[in-house]
């Protein structure tokens, strides 16, 4: 097991330095946008002083810098700075902090993305496990009327744009037949069932949207393996067809299915950007996206990382699975 | 033999097999039929169609293919037409496989011993624990050590021969009527191959099961069949009982096919005491990262000779001549060529150190570019390492294509797939011999090719020594080989040189302990050789255990 240690050890260490390297980029090119949040906020007459003194508050005139290190250490001991906007953002659901109004980036961020971690995970639970099995029926049963149609409607709906796929389902599951509700506008205090039942559309519209790859990874992962010797041995014991594909194939092809999972997984939370603005969903995408339209650099900044931070911990998690998943490295010699 | 009943009945066997489209006979028509307790052996190069016949014998063909007419009546049921429930309540349970590569075909993700139990368990014959303790009996009776623990291992903590048994171990779960056997020893060494022949021979006697025993070496079918039957390209050539089969055998194939091993080179003299070494090894150790592979060898190889380097697989052979060519540093040690030292690394070689030395390799397929033309092949030699362009280029090409017998005009706008293996093989030795080298390392260059094509590389082989004045190193596991064409053997053993000298004195007594060991392993024609090995050696004193205590 020291051998599994120390690639995890490993990848952990190299996922931090790819931290370090996102937070330099995302730095840099949130500073490269034109404008600044000073003119943002005090529009086309602003005097040149009244500017210069907003500048000045906020840190801004600063060397750059000066400024990325200051960020930076705020961030390795937890604190992401001060919403420049917090006072107009006061309005959007969960950002009430109780502390007087000022409110942390932290204060602000924790309760969206909660509410997008909702979102992502109602839609994993049904789109997991739904391509899992759609994927091992179409290995089952390939090349069958069933794989060309299950393969034809997955890929049909990963090639249409997302916001296309949430209004048609609005269209049939709202409007024509008013079963769920067309507006996701959750908040906090909601029962679970009722949470569930607004989220239910827009995780069906983002399940759509995730499931032919995971769908087809599985399927061509199995498929690749069942010309290799030992499935041709598990047939000739008269092994029945379900079980050569899951007890013979599907351990082995395991590894390429849980990296598909992990990226998809890591969409699921950070591509939900178009989906939450259809439905009103207030999660972590909309928050950015009023912020990037504010020039809120600090929530910018902390949104980017903290989509960085999630990609890179689901692709460790899905290498350090696929690890796990190689009877070599977990039984050595 | 013949008082027992008919078990399995193939009359007029067609198989077909798809390729471009169409579908193209494989096998014309085989009848055969195999009693209960009976072994047969089914003979035949590569490509004869001898593995596809014996799934057929279990109603199964590959993808792409298809039984075409005919019919395989199993004990009254016709596996042609049986649909696949029927199929599949027989397989496993009443006839079993044992394939060719164990390393492959145990499923890399369960425990040995949870395959084991899987047909037990699936065709309702018994209980998981009853089957598990079956299991340890079996191995026991193959021979395995530790048989209580070895089941709870993975296939990659296994040997290969301990493999090939536990596969034979687990064909035998259901105690099946019929055991279709397809080269189960074609991958190993041949201290090891005694061992599994031994066992295999045993637990089918044991138990009376018959047998199909598919094989391309005559002294192993020898030893296991109570028939044989040879097969030519999908036609049947003869079938007779085996004594009868290797003393009279009747159709000019099967006679082309016992002569095999008939070519010999003549000795050449001594090497004479102060000629220079075109290479010499001297006390190189080396390593694959931490792991030690080399211990302090030492051989040379003199101008216009062959060096043959035997030993099992791991025995570091590979490993040296990859110090030799520069491509695996050696820690320690020496490599000069005429009397000069060579840089450890072959990219600190000048090109001209590069061109003297050059590689044949085992695996054609794999060692020539599929998208490249022969010509673009064996042209890129030339013009890197002689500078040549143009048409000067293509002459050479077409010079070189003659000195390995095919036709120029014929081959030299071929791609590699257009080739049968023996002419990859010989494309191999025209691009090695494109660097007008001094010096090649052959690596295994027959062990993938039939015995007749093998014997055409050969006599090749040694005719371009003859009169290009090569010198060979010569790695190969192959004691037969190394009989017809070495003029000097050194033996591997674990990384280290155990004997050494010229080939006269190599098979003469008295041997190293582990040569003897070598040479004796080594099948011969005769049906007694395994019983009187057996008996000579005692049953805890065959292969893997012989080797052990030396």
């Amino acid at each position: 097991m020291n051998s599994v240690l120390g690639i995890i050890l490993q990848r952990l260490g190299l996922g931090l330095l790819t931290l370090l390297v996102v937070s330099i980029l995302i730095f840099a090119s949130v500073n490269a946008l034109p404008g600044d949040f000073a003119q943002a906020i005090l529009g086309q007459g602003a005097t040149p002083e009244a500017v210069a003194a907003i500048r000045e508050d906020l840190g801004l005139n600063k060397p750059p810098i000066t400024r990325y290190f200051d960020w930076l250490a705020g961030v390795i001991t937890g604190d992401f700075g001060t919403s420049f906007a917090q006072a107009n953002m006061s309005s959007f659901a969960g950002a009430d902090t109780g502390k007087g109004g000022i409110a942390s980036v932290a204060d602000q961020m924790w309760p969206r993305f909660k509410t997008t971690l909702f979102l992502a995970g109602t839609a994993a639970a049904i789109s997991i496990p739904l391509s899992l099995l759609l994927g091992i029926l179409a290995a089952l049963y390939r090349n069958s009327a069933y794989d060309r149609f299950i393969n034809v409607s997955t890929l049909s709906a990963i090639s249409s744009p997302e916001f296309f796929l949430a209004y048609i389902l609005i269209l049939f599951l709202s409007f024509l037949n008013p079963i769920l509700p067309s507006l996701s506008n959750i908040s906090e205090g909601m029962p679970f069932l009722d949470k569930l039942y607004y989220t239910l559309l827009p995780a069906l519209t983002l399940t759509l949207a995730v499931t032919a790859q995971m769908m087809r990874m599985t399927r061509a992962a199995i498929i690749n393996l069942l010309a290799s010797p030992y499935i041709e041995m598990a047939r000739l014991k008269g092994v029945s067809p379900m079980r050569v594909i899951l007890i013979h194939a599907l351990p082995n092809a395991l590894a390429p299915i849980i990296n598909v999972i992990a990226l998809n997984l890591a969409y699921l939370i950070t591509g939900v950007v178009v989906i939450e603005v259809v439905f009103v969903y207030p999660g972590i995408g909309q928050l950015f996206v009023d912020s990037v339209k504010n020039r809120d650099i600090p929530i910018v900044q902390a949104c980017c990382l903290l989509f960085a931070t999630v990609y890179i911990l689901l692709n460790l998690t899905a290498d350090i699975m696929s690890i796990l998943s190689n009877p070599r490295l977990r039984h050595p010699k | 033999m013949s008082d027992q009943e008919i078990l399995l009945s193939v009359r007029d066997l067609k198989i077909e097999g798809r390729a471009d489209e169409t579908w193209n006979p494989i096998i014309n028509g085989s009848s055969f039929d195999l009693r209960k307790g009976e072994v047969l052996g089914m003979i035949g190069e590569s490509g004869a169609g001898k593995s596809t016949v014996g799934l057929a014998a279990m109603g199964f063909t590959r993808d792409g293919c298809r039984i075409s007419g005919g019919s395989v009546v199993f004990d009254g049921i016709d596996l042609v037409t049986a649909d696949a429930a029927t199929k599949r309540a027989l397989l496993g349970k009443r006839i079993a496989y044992v394939a060719q590569s164990a390393a492959a075909s145990f499923n890399p993700a369960h425990r040995l011993i949870d395959q084991h139990t899987e047909s037990p368990i699936q065709h309702g014959v018994s209980s998981k624990s009853d089957s598990e303790a079956d299991a340890m009996e079996l191995y026991q009776r193959l021979r395995l050590p530790n048989p209580e623990e070895i089941g709870f291992r993975y296939p990659h903590q296994v040997s290969g021969g301990q493999l090939q048994r536990a596969m034979t171990a687990m064909a035998m779960s259901c105690r099946p009527d019929l055991i279709i056997f397809d080269e189960p020893t074609t991958a190993l060494d041949v201290t090891t191959q005694i061992e599994v022949l031994a066992s295999i021979r045993d637990i089918v006697e044991q138990f009376n099961t018959a047998a199909i025993y598919i094989t391309h070496d005559l002294a192993v079918v020898a030893q296991m069949a109570d028939r044989i039957k040879v097969l030519l390209r999908g036609d049947e050539v003869e079938e007779a009982d085996t004594r009868t089969m290797l003393s009279n055998p009747q159709q000019d194939y099967t006679k082309s096919l016992w002569a095999v091993r008939s070519f010999q080179r003549e000795l050449k003299a001594p090497v004479a005491i102060h000629s220079t070494p075109v290479v010499s090894v001297q006390g190189v150790s080396a390593a694959y990262g931490k792991v030690p592979v080399l211990h302090d060898i030492s051989f040379d190889i003199h101008p216009g000779r062959t060096v043959a380097v035997v030993g099992e697989s791991g025995s570091g052979k590979s490993t040296a001549a990859r110090c030799i060519t520069g491509l695996l540093p050696p820690g320690k040690g020496l490599i000069q060529f005429d009397g000069e030292s060579l840089p450890a690394d072959y990219r600190q070689r000048n090109r001209d150190q590069l061109r003297q030395a050059q590689m044949i390799y085992q695996m054609a397929d794999t060692a020539l570019n599929p998208r490249k033309k022969i010509g673009e092949i064996i042209g890129r030699p030339v013009e890197f390492y002689m500078g040549l362009k143009g048409a000067e280029k293509r002459k050479r090409v077409e010079q070189l294509l003659e000195k390995i017998e095919l036709d120029p005009a014929t081959y030299i706008d071929r791609l590699p797939s257009e080739l049968s293996g023996g002419q990859k093989q010989r494309i191999g030795i025209a691009r090695a011999l494109a660097a007008e080298p001094k010096f090649i390392i052959c690596d295994e260059v027959t062990s993938a090719l039939d015995q007749l094509v093998a014997e055409g590389i050969l006599r090749l082989l040694a005719d371009l020594q003859d009169t290009l004045g090569l010198s060979y190193m010569f790695i190969t596991h192959d004691l037969a080989t190394v009989k017809s064409i070495a003029d000097e053997v050194v033996v591997m053993k674990e990384g280290k040189v155990v004997e050494q000298g010229p080939k006269v004195e190599m098979f003469q007594p008295p041997h190293h302990p582990y040569t003897d060991l070598l040479l004796s392993s080594v099948p011969e024609m005769d049906p007694d050789w395994l019983t009187n090995l057996l008996n000579e050696r005692g049953v805890d004193n065959i292969g893997d255990a012989a080797s052990a205590k030396i």
